[in-house]
């Protein structure tokens, strides 16, 4: 895998968060949210993580930015031919390597600090790496605004005088200020009406071609995730089962759960019939997770190996990854209806 | 709607904070709007009631635009035997706006002479004006409440600013670190919080030398009431460090590199000020409170210097409430003082909605 385009590369990635109980605050146990994640992107390229709802794809992103401390693994970050470990930088070189990656949150209200003005949020990524001050600040800042599709003339005012999209826009201004190759993007959409989505879509990829950005893309929307990934990843109980690209995930997934997924895609058809893969039971615990392959309880493939031993996470071939005991075996249906 | 369009809302509100409003001014200007230094004995005066009625119009000539006092005279009650005081109508005093009396400092700076009334005679003179009465030295009342007020809202306001700072550093640092930092400070605070207030203020201010002079006395009281003081503050505080902490422009001042610095006081400071001012303006009272009830048994502030529980020392007796009960008025300054505060801090309270907060300036 050691191209010369790779831009990030994260090896057996692992957060574990305590559970603690009694007065002693004692460790009973871990919840796994990102277990032994392994992928890598490419320099200019969107990689999609899916998965549903507490499977650990936000966890995964604050990670890999040190916003919360992993518990072991590897984050490396490839600039001028050379690979830095994320994971262990300490202080100064963290705060420089900042300026390479930064993040979209989900939420366009709680990700803007609602006493200051739009100058001052824009602004602060150049404040704190001492890039320019006063007037020259304000002129980037005027230009950021500008690429984002915002008035110059909003920096005085203050987030609760703007809608949803556009604070989105705004916060997508402060995460190109420092002008980063990387940028991990949680959920920058989901958040908004779908109308507004389209736009911020949009806007994301033409940022992506102005300024030669990688994205890493969270998002539990497939469609959204089909129009802008180049290659997709799916995280299940924190761990990743399917990695490939776009294209090849869509049409011939080899993992059943990314099956499951693509059949509750809706399909804009009236006349087709409807096969959904309904799973059984409930996502498990993460502090608790099954033997052998996690998706085993849930999986209408599974067999007895699958309960004992949990597979690999292997490439399948032509950067196809799968992890499962059955990858090459199985008969799966991609997308329906296209 | 903004904060300011709420608070205006609240009548109660504006009503304690106008009250507070004008307190503070009369009180900072004590000298100049008594006619009296609160420490001057007349003594051939003691016990005078409050000469508000005194204050007279009208003469056998008919009405004066500037009102006068008749000369004050002590004698003995035939059947009671006691004192009281008559007025000698051969005598009278005319009452005049700035006039020159005893010498003082005005807000501790400026040396002048300039009261805003008084009758203008020596101290020995009958035409003497005192407002709301003297205690049993002779000194007037009204000079030893506004001065009183000095220290009482000084002394609750000071205090209430260094709680505020021991509050937003020990709670900050709890909120914002968590882990074992938080749970020690917040078992500290626990400790704190569990012993009754009372008893550690008495404890504590017994503890100081009773040689101490009056000034340094008073800081040592300070410092006592901030011990108590700054828990429930350090608490309310981390409350609120801990609920921005997680919110995720803290995480993008983070991802940009911002220190800890730069994010407890650019980022969560800031929003958690509405919250400061609401927790202060309802800490005052309480500590004024705590300071009336030390002075009040003679473990808090002591002559020469004056507060509203020291003078209601005099005021402990039925005996005194009986024939002197102009001596409780600073208990009505003190009752006056906590209700305004009270409403004041409602009211704000009221109007930084915190669901509001979030969104509104």
């Amino acid at each position: 895998m050691a191209e010369a385009n790779l831009l990030l590369e994260v090896k057996n990635l692992r957060k574990y968060f305590p559970v603690r109980r009694g007065v002693f605050r004692r460790t009973v146990g871990h919840v796994k949210a990102v277990d032994d994640v392994s992928f890598y992107i490419k320099e200019g390229e969107t990689l999609g993580l899916v998965g549903e709802s507490g499977c650990g794809k936000t966890t995964c992103g604050r990670t890999i930015l040190r916003l919360i401390e992993p518990t072991g693994g590897q984050v490396l970050f490839h600039k001028d031919g050379r690979a830095t470990d994320v994971a262990k930088l300490r202080g100064r070189q963290l705060k420089e390597l900042r300026r390479e990656m930064q993040i979209i949150f989900q939420d366009p209200y709680s990700s803007l600090n609602p006493r200051m003005t739009i100058g001052d949020i824009v602004g602060e990524p150049l404040v704190v790496h001492h890039v320019g001050r006063g007037r020259e600040i304000r002129e980037r800042v005027a230009e950021l605004l500008e690429a984002v599709g915002l008035n110059p003339q909003y920096m005085k005012r203050y987030p609760h005088e703007f809608s949803g999209g556009q604070r989105q826009r705004i916060g997508i201004a402060r995460a190109l200020a420092l002008e980063p190759k990387l940028i991990i993007a949680d959920e920058p959409v989901s958040a908004l009406d779908v109308s507004i989505q389209a736009q911020v879509l949009n806007l994301l990829e033409d940022l992506q071609k102005q300024f030669g950005l990688t994205y890493l893309f969270i998002a539990h929307d497939l469609s959204v995730v089909k129009h802008i990934s180049d290659r997709v990843a799916v995280m299940y109980l924190g761990k990743i089962v399917e990695m490939a690209s776009t294209d090849d995930l869509f049409a011939d997934p080899k993992h059943p759960y990314t099956e499951a997924l693509m059949s509750a895609v809706p399909v804009p058809d009236p006349d087709f019939q409807m096969e959904r893969i309904i799973l059984q039971g409930d996502v498990p615990s993460p502090v608790n997770p099954p033997s052998g392959c996690y998706f085993h309880p849930r999986c209408s493939y599974a067999k007895e190996i699958c309960s004992q031993a949990a597979p690999e996470f292997r490439d399948l071939g032509g950067e196809h990854f799968a992890t499962c005991h059955f990858a090459e075996a199985l008969e799966l249906h991609g997308l329906r209806g296209q | 709607m903004s904060f300011f369009a709420r608070f205006r809302r609240q009548r109660l509100g504006l009503l304690g904070g106008l009250v507070l409003l004008m307190l503070a001014l009369v009180v900072a200007f004590a000298g100049f709007f008594s006619p009296y230094d609160p420490q001057t004995q007349h003594r051939q005066f003691p016990y005078v009631p409050p000469m508000l009625g005194r204050l007279h119009f009208r003469d056998e000539e008919g009405f004066h635009l500037r009102p006068f006092v008749y000369g004050l005279e002590r004698v003995r009650d035939p059947f009671a035997l006691d004192w009281v005081y008559v007025e000698d109508k051969s005598e009278k005093y005319p009452v005049y706006l700035f006039v020159r009396g005893e010498e003082y400092r005005l807000l501790g700076l400026f040396k002048t002479d300039i009261h805003l009334f008084g009758t203008g005679t020596e101290g020995d003179s009958p035409g003497q004006l005192f407002l709301l009465g003297t205690d049993k030295l002779g000194r007037d009342l009204l000079a030893r409440v506004l001065a009183g007020g000095q220290i009482s809202l000084g002394l609750g306001l000071l205090v209430v600013l260094v709680c505020l700072v021991v509050g937003v550093l020990i709670g900050g640092f709890s909120g914002y670190y968590g882990g074992a930092v938080d749970t020690l400070l917040q078992r500290s605070v626990e400790v704190v919080m569990s012993i009754p207030r009372l008893a550690l203020l008495l404890a504590l201010s017994a503890a100081l030398p009773p040689e101490l002079p009056a000034t340094t006395r008073f800081w040592g009281i300070a410092v006592v009431l901030a011990l108590v003081g700054w828990a429930p503050l350090a608490r309310v505080i981390r409350g609120q460090f801990l609920r921005y902490r997680e919110e995720e422009f803290i995480l993008a001042a983070r991802a940009n590199g911002s220190g800890s610095g730069r994010i407890i006081f650019r980022h969560i400071l800031p929003n958690t000020f509405s919250y400061l001012i609401v927790a202060a303006t309802l800490t005052a009272p309480a500590l004024i409170i705590l300071e009336s009830i030390l002075s009040f048994f003679n473990f808090g502030i002591q002559e020469p210097l004056i507060s509203w529980g020291m003078l209601l020392q005099e005021a402990q007796s039925v005996f005194q409430l009986q024939f002197h009960p102009w001596l409780l008025l600073p208990a009505g300054c003190i009752v006056l003082v906590v209700l305004a505060f009270n409403f004041l801090g409602d009211a704000l309270r009221d109007a930084v909605d915190p669901h509001l907060t979030l969104i509104e300036r």
